[in-house]
C-alpha cells in the first residue's frame, strides 16, 4: 500500500497563469472590434417604436442618426416638454440638419457616399410634423435613404 | 567574475488583472445594439418646373392611407384599424378579381420568370398621407403594415414559382419576383388637412 503514496502529504502543483493574458487580451480584442463606441450623450429620451419587417442597419459606418424626442427628465426645467431634435451632442432645428448631413457625408471616402444613410431613431409620439419638416430638408439635402429605426416585435 | 546570473522573470501575475480591467472598461463604455429599422427612400427634391404639373394618376390606381391628427386611419373612403391595412393592401396590390375599382392589370412578360405573362398591377400607387398633429408610432406601423403586405404577396408568389420564400431565392429570381410586385409607397408632398 506504502508503494502509492509515498512522501505523505505531497503539494498541489500550481497552476500556470502565464497565458491567461493573452487569453482576456483575446476576449478584450473581439469585443473592441464587434462593438461601437457610444456615440452621443442622448439629450432626448425616446421608445421606439416595433415592427416586424426590419432589416439590420448594413453599414454604421455610412450612418448618421437624428434622434428626436422629449427632453430628458434632467433638462426637462429647462428646455420643457416639447419634442426636440438632437444632431450630435446639441439640440438642433430642421433646417441645422442640411449642414449636418453635408459635413457628415463629406467626411465618408467617395466609395462609400452613394450608401449613406440617416437613421431616424424617433420616439412613438413624436407629432408628424417635425418629421415631415425633417424628411424635407433630408430631400433637399439630397439624403433619399433614411431608416426608421425600431425595435423587433416580441411575439 | 564567475557564473553569469539569471535574469530575474518579470512577475506577470497582473497582466491578467490590467487586461480585465480594459475589458470591463470597453464593456461599458461600447454599445452592441445592432440597429434595426425600416428602410426606405425618399423622392428627389421636386424640380422648379415640376412643381405645378403633379403627375396624374387614375384614381382607381391609388390607394390613398389617410391619418389625421387624433391618429384615425381612412384607407380610400373607410375607416379602419391599424390591423385591417395589411389585407387591404395585399387586396388592393393583387388586385386577382380583376375589379373595376382596384388598380388596372397589364399582361407583362417577365424575362425571370422563363418569360412567362403575368398580370400586373404595375401603376398602382400607395399614397400615405399624414397630418402634422399624426403620432409617428401610428405613421410607422402603417408603413410596417404595407411593407408586410408586399413581402407576404412576394413570398406567395415565390413559393408558387420558386418553392422557396422570397429571401432566399438568388438575385435574379428576386428580380422577377420584384416585377411582378414593385413596391409603390409614395411619401405624399405634406399637406396641411384636417385642422391642426
Amino acid at each position: 500500500m506504502s508503494r502509492f503514496n509515498k512522501g505523505g502529504g505531497r503539494e498541489m502543483p500550481e497552476m500556470n497563469t502565464s497565458s491567461l493574458p493573452d487569453l482576456i487580451f483575446t476576449i478584450l480584442f473581439f469585443f473592441m472590434m464587434v462593438t461601437t463606441m457610444r456615440e452621443v450623450t442622448l439629450k432626448v429620451k425616446f421608445e421606439k417604436p416595433v415592427g416586424t419587417q426590419l432589416e439590420k442597419l448594413a453599414r454604421k459606418s455610412c450612418t448618421s442618426f437624428i434622434y428626436i424626442g422629449q427632453p430628458t427628465d434632467a433638462l426637462r426645467g429647462q428646455f420643457g416638454t416639447a419634442h426636440r431634435i438632437q444632431l450630435n451632442d446639441k439640440y438642433a432645428e430642421a433646417p441645422e440638419i442640411y449642414d449636418y448631413v453635408m459635413s457628415d457625408r463629406g467626411e465618408l471616402p467617395e466609395a462609400d457616399k452613394p450608401f449613406y444613410t440617416v437613421s431616424l431613431k424617433v420616439d412613438q409620439r413624436t407629432p408628424m410634423g417635425i418629421i415631415t419638416d425633417v424628411k424635407q430638408v433630408l430631400r433637399k439635402a439630397y439624403a433619399l435613404k433614411i431608416v426608421y429605426s425600431a425595435n423587433k416585435k416580441q411575439d | 567574475m564567475g557564473k553569469k546570473r539569471k535574469m530575474p522573470g518579470l512577475n506577470t501575475s497582473s497582466t491578467a488583472d490590467i487586461s480585465f480591467m480594459l475589458l470591463i472598461f470597453f464593456l461599458v463604455t461600447t454599445s452592441m445594439d445592432t440597429d434595426q429599422g425600416l428602410a426606405r427612400t425618399l423622392p428627389k427634391p421636386p424640380e422648379e418646373d415640376q412643381l405645378n404639373n403633379e403627375i396624374k394618376v387614375k384614381e382607381r390606381n391609388i390607394l390613398n392611407v389617410r391619418i389625421n391628427k387624433d391618429n384615425y386611419l381612412l384607407i380610400g373612403d373607410d375607416y379602419c384599424t391599424v390591423e385591417d391595412v395589411k389585407e387591404r393592401a395585399k387586396e388592393f396590390i393583387k388586385n386577382a378579381d380583376n375589379k373595376p375599382n382596384l388598380p388596372e392589370l397589364r399582361a407583362k412578360k417577365i424575362k425571370g420568370l422563363g418569360g412567362k405573362t403575368m398580370m400586373v398591377t404595375e401603376n398602382h400607387v400607395i399614397s400615405v398621407q399624414t397630418d402634422r398633429g399624426t403620432d409617428y408610432g401610428v405613421y410607422f406601423a402603417v408603413q410596417d403594415a404595407l411593407v408586410a403586405a408586399y413581402n407576404e404577396l412576394r413570398d406567395e408568389l415565390a413559393k408558387q414559382e420558386f418553392g422557396f420564400k422570397y429571401e432566399y431565392l438568388t438575385k435574379e429570381q428576386q428580380d422577377a419576383i420584384r416585377e411582378v410586385y414593385p413596391q409603390k409607397i409614395s411619401e405624399a408632398e405634406p399637406k396641411k388637412y384636417g385642422g391642426q
